[in-house]
């Protein structure tokens, strides 16, 4: 997970308390408010979903003081039922609009939702999003086809990577999703998807 | 802001199969939008409304065969997968209508359904199926998601940086490989004629026998090498020199005659 970086790494992030101790000319001492405050600033700035991490060696805070503030101020945005959320997506947090207001946003902006990926490249997705590292031939066991050109489109669109070559036969390459992948389907971390085993039921029933 | 590639659009809440017109025995579907073989036996499975368990693989068969067929738009590598399906179907039905071999019965240690592994890879195949819609959704969902424009920065719009100067610069520096584009041009068609026969007349007398293929070769335009054409006809009328071919269809060789020493220079 790449981070923005922070042009001084300023000093080491030490607990709070003996930070203060230890450096009391450089560091203020900023209330819980202010942290929210200034993570809240640099959430809305920040082009891609910024880690509470580097929101921490922005603010010289300790990692867990920022978790809890940006958390804090994730359930003010839910309180307020206001336009914007706080949301939590690829590792880090990110600011945007709600999606019950999706029309009115897009009458404003004139974009019509952009192209779906074909039902070929979204099987293809889902079963290296689950399967991940997999080759191609695993790909191709799984659906029963090819999947050379959902491959090339993925790849084109930043969803998948290659993860190297499997030690096999042929070393064939790996594939596995990107950052882009968790950042367009609103996800967390990979964890974050439901299990495949859930999908079992579904299956069956479907039938 | 999103890009738009992706060339066709799909709608998962749409029948995944469109019949396009009916007539007496045949159905015209549009098949395209199948993701694959698995995907389309499915489909025939929920239209026969039969048990994924128990397929009725006589009637599915026909029934994919019959659908193949209509598959002539399809590309070559996408047809192959639908037909090595269409042959493993083909193979479950022969060997569920064989009878079992009863010499064989004894050792074997449970009659195993033709269809079991088929049915194992549908099973696993629709679970990916699933998986693929909910991702289908989730990106529907963000679809509806607007995060915020981007904000000027240095960083992505680094030419708000350049000045009236640099831009001079540039320029500058573009006009300049421009002018020094032409003066190679020029330089390489202002080749004259008699330049051209007397460096071919160097090259002959020093290297002896000159293989005309890498002299034409040399030559970096049409005009230059018409040039180079005409010299080697000249050279070949006023000077001591022939054109030699070793073997038939074998390269052209300028070659030095060892006659009367007409010209002085050395050899």
């Amino acid at each position: 997970m790449t981070e923005p970086e922070t042009e001084q790494p300023e000093n080491e992030v030490v607990a709070e308390t003996e930070a203060i101790e230890q450096e009391p000319a450089e560091r203020q001492v900023r209330s819980a408010a202010e942290v929210m405050a200034i993570a809240e600033a640099i959430i809305f700035v920040s082009d891609e979903p910024i880690t509470s991490k580097a929101l921490a060696e922005i603010l010289d805070e300790h990692k867990d003081t920022i978790q809890a503030a940006v958390e804090e101020l994730q359930k003010e945005y839910e309180e307020r039922g206001g336009g914007l959320q706080i949301r939590e997506i690829a590792g880090g947090w990110q600011i945007a609009t709600r999606t019950e207001y999706h029309e009115e946003v897009r009458r404003f902006l004139k974009t019509r939702p952009s192209a779906k990926l074909s039902l070929a490249a979204l099987e293809t997705l889902a079963v290296i999003a689950y399967k991940q590292p997999v080759t191609v031939p695993e790909i191709l066991e799984i659906r029963g086809v090819q999947s050379a050109s959902a491959i090339k489109t993925l790849l084109e669109k930043r969803l998948i990577v290659t993860k190297g070559h499997k030690e096999t036969v042929g070393r064939p390459m790996q594939y596995g999703t990107s950052k882009d992948f968790l950042i367009q389907f609103g996800l967390k971390d990979l964890s974050d998807l439901p299990s495949i085993e859930d999908f079992e039921d579904l299956a069956g029933t479907a039938l | 802001m999103q890009e738009t590639v992706e060339q066709f659009v799909f709608d998962f809440h749409k029948e995944t199969a469109e019949i396009v017109g009916e007539s007496k025995d045949e159905i015209k579907l549009k098949l395209g939008e199948f993701a694959g073989p698995l995907d389309l036996l499915l489909y025939l499975i929920k239209q026969e409304q039969a048990n994924i368990f128990d397929i009725p693989i006589a009637k599915i068969t026909d029934e994919y065969l019959r659908y193949i067929r209509l598959m002539k738009s399809l590309d070559i590598a996408m047809a192959a997968d639908f037909l090595v399906m269409a042959a493993t179907l083909i193979e479950i039905k022969s060997r569920m209508l064989l009878p079992r071999d009863p010499m064989a019965a004894g050792e074997e240690e449970e009659f195993e359904d033709p269809r079991k592994e088929l049915v194992d890879q549908l099973l696993e195949y629709e679970k990916f199926k699933s998986a693929a819609q909910m991702l289908y959704e989730r990106s529907t969902v963000e679809q509806a998601v607007f995060k915020r424009g981007q904000i000027e920065s240095d960083e992505n719009n680094a030419e708000i940086n350049a000045s009236v100067f640099d831009l001079l610069t540039v320029f500058q520096k573009i006009v300049l490989r421009h002018k020094e584009q032409v003066t190679m041009e020029i330089e390489r068609e202002e080749i004259s004629l008699a330049d051209m026969i007397k460096a071919l007349k160097k090259r002959i007398f020093d290297e002896i026998e000159l293989n005309l293929l890498t002299f034409f070769e040399e030559m970096h335009t049409r005009r230059e090498l018409v040039t180079a054409f005409i010299a080697v006809l000249e050279i070949v009328r006023t000077e001591h020199v022939k054109l030699v071919q070793k073997t038939t269809f074998g390269d052209i060789f300028l070659k030095k005659v060892n006659a009367p020493a007409a010209e002085p220079a050395g050899s």
